[in-house]
């Protein structure tokens, strides 16, 4: 798929203006990214969250194209059923078209209460997308921790006290947890490097099986950042390396952005943006910035490994022979 | 009538396995829990021989399980599952979702004890607890009614009136997995009579984009659960139209609201499922003797039909409502509580009596159903008895 700037206002949109959600929040963006990266009719399935609440108050939708939301937990178990109702129409001819099918749910929907649906999905090996927009915390309930939110991150259930400044716990990686399930697809985007996820997301829908897609998702009141810097403050977390941009395709991990060396920002730039870390600029706290910067740089190293470990694979099965 | 006999000896579990076969819905999701894993098990079985056109998704999880029967429903497909006890404990919030999106799920139900502690037997704790989600709730007594009833269910909940899913509950191991002589119809039979399925509204119809499941506040809300409301109330209408269609197709004729010799009954027992099997051996016994007894089998247990109920009661002296669950109320069981509210307009009402039996398996034998109709007798010559009693345990 070639993309080029001037056409992405060609392709419609699926996901309609008119919804409710907060002014600057990363999640529509994410949507209609995501869905621009393939032509054919897609089924969404959505977990309760902001996006499905904000785009869906009764009795108005702002999906164009069908939707289904069931419950919080439920969104790759749900996209599984509609999979198989697919596959079993078309074989039996009631369905002729090409159907695309993409789950969606938010950091808490997917790295904490969705696990498990989600995993079980990409074990069946079901034809469908999985797309988590990852806001870093609950927000559609208050701004509660949860599995994704970054170290350091004051929110209501991890609030920043006199004793304890913020959440404790480093996010888990839960781009590396569905690669671990051996899915022909896995991939990490941001809505500020348009060109690679519209990209990411049309091979998430070409390939045959299960296809994660894990999009940072900036949220105003959540990060606490005025509501024009959704893309800029993405582009800051790609460039300080705290959300690095690759895949791994059929097992072989590349990054697919690597920012220039005039370009790279220290992770501190990022989180000197965002209220949520406010108390991180007190001395006392300052170490736990520190951490952060280790943490994205031990990652950046590992996936700089793990391409390395992975490129060619092919190449070296055939060596072996 | 021109049916061919097929019979043969099946478990309750095998006979809903078979019942799933001739059906061949377009999707399966299910998760493998004691004592359904047979039905799960054998349709496994057909899947993966040919059997059926089926899509079989074995999920990690009753959740899952239902979510995906939610997702395959809602695309337009016919979807079933089956489960038991903790399975339809952890479908719970997806039985509601399932319901008040009007998807027409039809799902075996083998009833077994909740934990803790953990227990593989009967008891019908599960789907009482079940009972308030909006799904259509039917009791059998033997494998032969499970077998004709998941059948029938399929209409039922596909209904243009109702499109609701119904559960089709039969007792774990009692009747799961004994082997009965059940009366099988031909394929062809079944196929035409659960015809072909046409959901208004799939999701697969992307032409024609809806959105399900849309957050619907204070504003709406209320008027879709009146619409839920509605839907149930044709219920009984649309049973007794689908039995009588199914009369034809097989010579077996159910209720929504089973009688056994109470033509003429003082006393009667109230009781579901297979221990109406054992009533019924108890009542011939004591009608040989002259004493008039008889059973009500509430075969429809939700919606409930209550007029009928009390119609039937009310006449008379002593009723005993046997509950194979407890509410922890402190006032009884669940069905105590419906069959109480139903007679409550009546002028003339019998003396109740509640029996809490069968809890994780405890058998149910003849001399326990002797008791009770003892009791019962007593009541009738004006004695005090008991009101609420656990039968069968050690005290």
């Amino acid at each position: 798929m070639k993309l080029n700037i001037k056409d992405l206002p060609k392709i419609p949109e699926r996901l309609g203006p008119g919804h409710r959600l907060c002014s600057g929040c990363g999640a529509p963006i994410v949507a209609k990214m995501v869905l621009m990266g393939t032509k054919d009719p897609v089924v969404v399935t959505n977990a309760t969250g902001c996006l499905e609440v904000a785009t869906t108050i009764f009795p108005y939708t702002a999906w164009k194209t069908p939707f289904i939301h069931s419950a919080f937990e439920n969104s790759a178990s749900t996209a599984a059923g509609v999979e198989a109702a697919y596959q079993s129409l078309k074989r039996k001819g009631k369905v002729k078209e090409e159907v695309k099918i993409l789950a969606i749910g938010g950091d808490g929907g997917t790295y904490d209460i969705g696990l498990q649906a989600l995993s079980g999905a990409l074990e069946r090996g079901h034809d469908f997308v999985y797309l988590c927009y990852d806001n870093g915390a609950y927000m559609n309930t208050g701004i509660q921790r949860s599995g994704a939110t970054p170290r350091g991150s004051s929110t209501t259930t991890s609030p920043a006290g006199e004793a304890v400044p913020g959440k404790q716990q480093f996010p888990k990686d839960l781009t590396a947890i569905c690669a671990a399930h051996k899915v022909p697809y896995v991939a990490q985007g941001a809505i500020s490097n348009w060109k690679d996820l519209i990209t990411k997301a049309s091979k998430a829908f070409a390939v045959k099986g299960p296809a994660v897609l894990n999009v940072l998702s900036p949220c105003p009141p959540g990060w606490k950042h005025a509501d024009d810097l959704a893309v800029e403050i993405s582009e800051i977390a790609v460039n300080s390396k705290i959300w690095p941009l690759y895949e791994i395709e059929n097992g072989q991990w590349k990054i697919t952005y690597r920012p220039r060396e005039n370009k790279i920002r220290p992770v501190e730039d990022w989180i000197k943006m965002q209220g949520r870390f406010r108390h991180l600029s007190r001395k006392e706290n300052h170490h736990i910035i520190d951490e952060i910067q280790q943490w994205a740089d031990e990652n950046w190293d590992r996936l700089e490994k793990m391409e390395k470990a992975t490129s060619n694979q092919g190449d070296s099965e055939e060596k072996q022979k | 009538m021109n049916n061919k006999l097929i019979i043969k000896p099946l478990t309750g579990a095998a006979a809903v396995s078979e019942a799933m076969r001739q059906i061949d819905p377009d999707v399966v999701a299910a998760y493998p829990i004691t004592p359904q894993t047979d039905i799960v098990m054998k349709f496994s079985q057909f899947v993966n021989d040919g059997k059926v056109t089926t899509e079989f998704v074995p999920v990690e999880s009753e959740h899952s399980a239902m979510s995906a029967c939610v997702g395959a429903s809602a695309a337009g497909a016919r979807a079933m599952t089956a489960t038991a006890s903790a399975g339809l404990a952890l479908m719970w919030e997806i039985l509601y979702i399932a319901a008040s999106n009007r998807l027409p799920i039809v799902m075996p139900v083998v009833n077994r004890a909740l934990s803790a502690p953990i227990n593989i037997h009967c008891d019908h704790s599960d789907t009482m607890g079940a009972r308030d989600s909006g799904w259509i709730q039917i009791y059998c007594e033997s494998a032969q009614e499970a077998y004709d009833n998941v059948i029938a269910a399929m209409r039922i909940a596909e209904h243009e009136k109702i499109m609701l899913p119904v559960m089709v509950c039969q007792d774990g191991f009692i009747t799961s997995h004994a082997m009965e002589r059940v009366d099988i119809l031909e394929d062809d039979k079944v196929k035409q009579f659960v015809g072909e399925l046409n959901l208004p509204f799939p999701l697969l119809d992307t032409d024609n984009p809806v959105t399900y499941g849309p957050l619907d506040l204070f504003d709406y809300y209320f008027e879709h659960k009146r619409q839920q409301s509605e839907a149930i109330s044709h219920v009984f209408e649309v049973t007794d139209k689908i039995y009588n269609e199914f009369e034809k197709i097989s010579g077996r004729k159910y209720n929504r609201v089973e009688t056994y010799e109470m033509e003429d009954a003082e006393t009667a027992i109230v009781a579901l499922n297979s221990t109406i099997g054992t009533a019924k051996d108890v009542v011939d016994t004591l009608r040989q003797k002259g004493e008039k007894v008889g059973l009500l089998f509430p075969r429809m247990f939700r919606p409930f039909p209550a007029e009928e109920i009390a119609e039937i009661l009310a006449r008379l002296s002593a009723v005993a409502v046997l509950d194979r669950s407890e509410t922890f109320s402190g006032t009884g069981g669940p069905m105590l509580a419906d069959i109480k509210s139903a007679l409550y307009e009546k002028e003339n009402k019998p003396v109740i009596l509640n029996y809490i039996y069968g809890l994780g398996g405890r058998e149910i034998n003849p001399a326990h159903i002797e008791q009770v109709f003892s009791d019962l007798k007593e009541v009738q010559k004006g004695n005090e008895v008991e009101k609420l009693t656990y039968l069968g345990v050690r005290e």
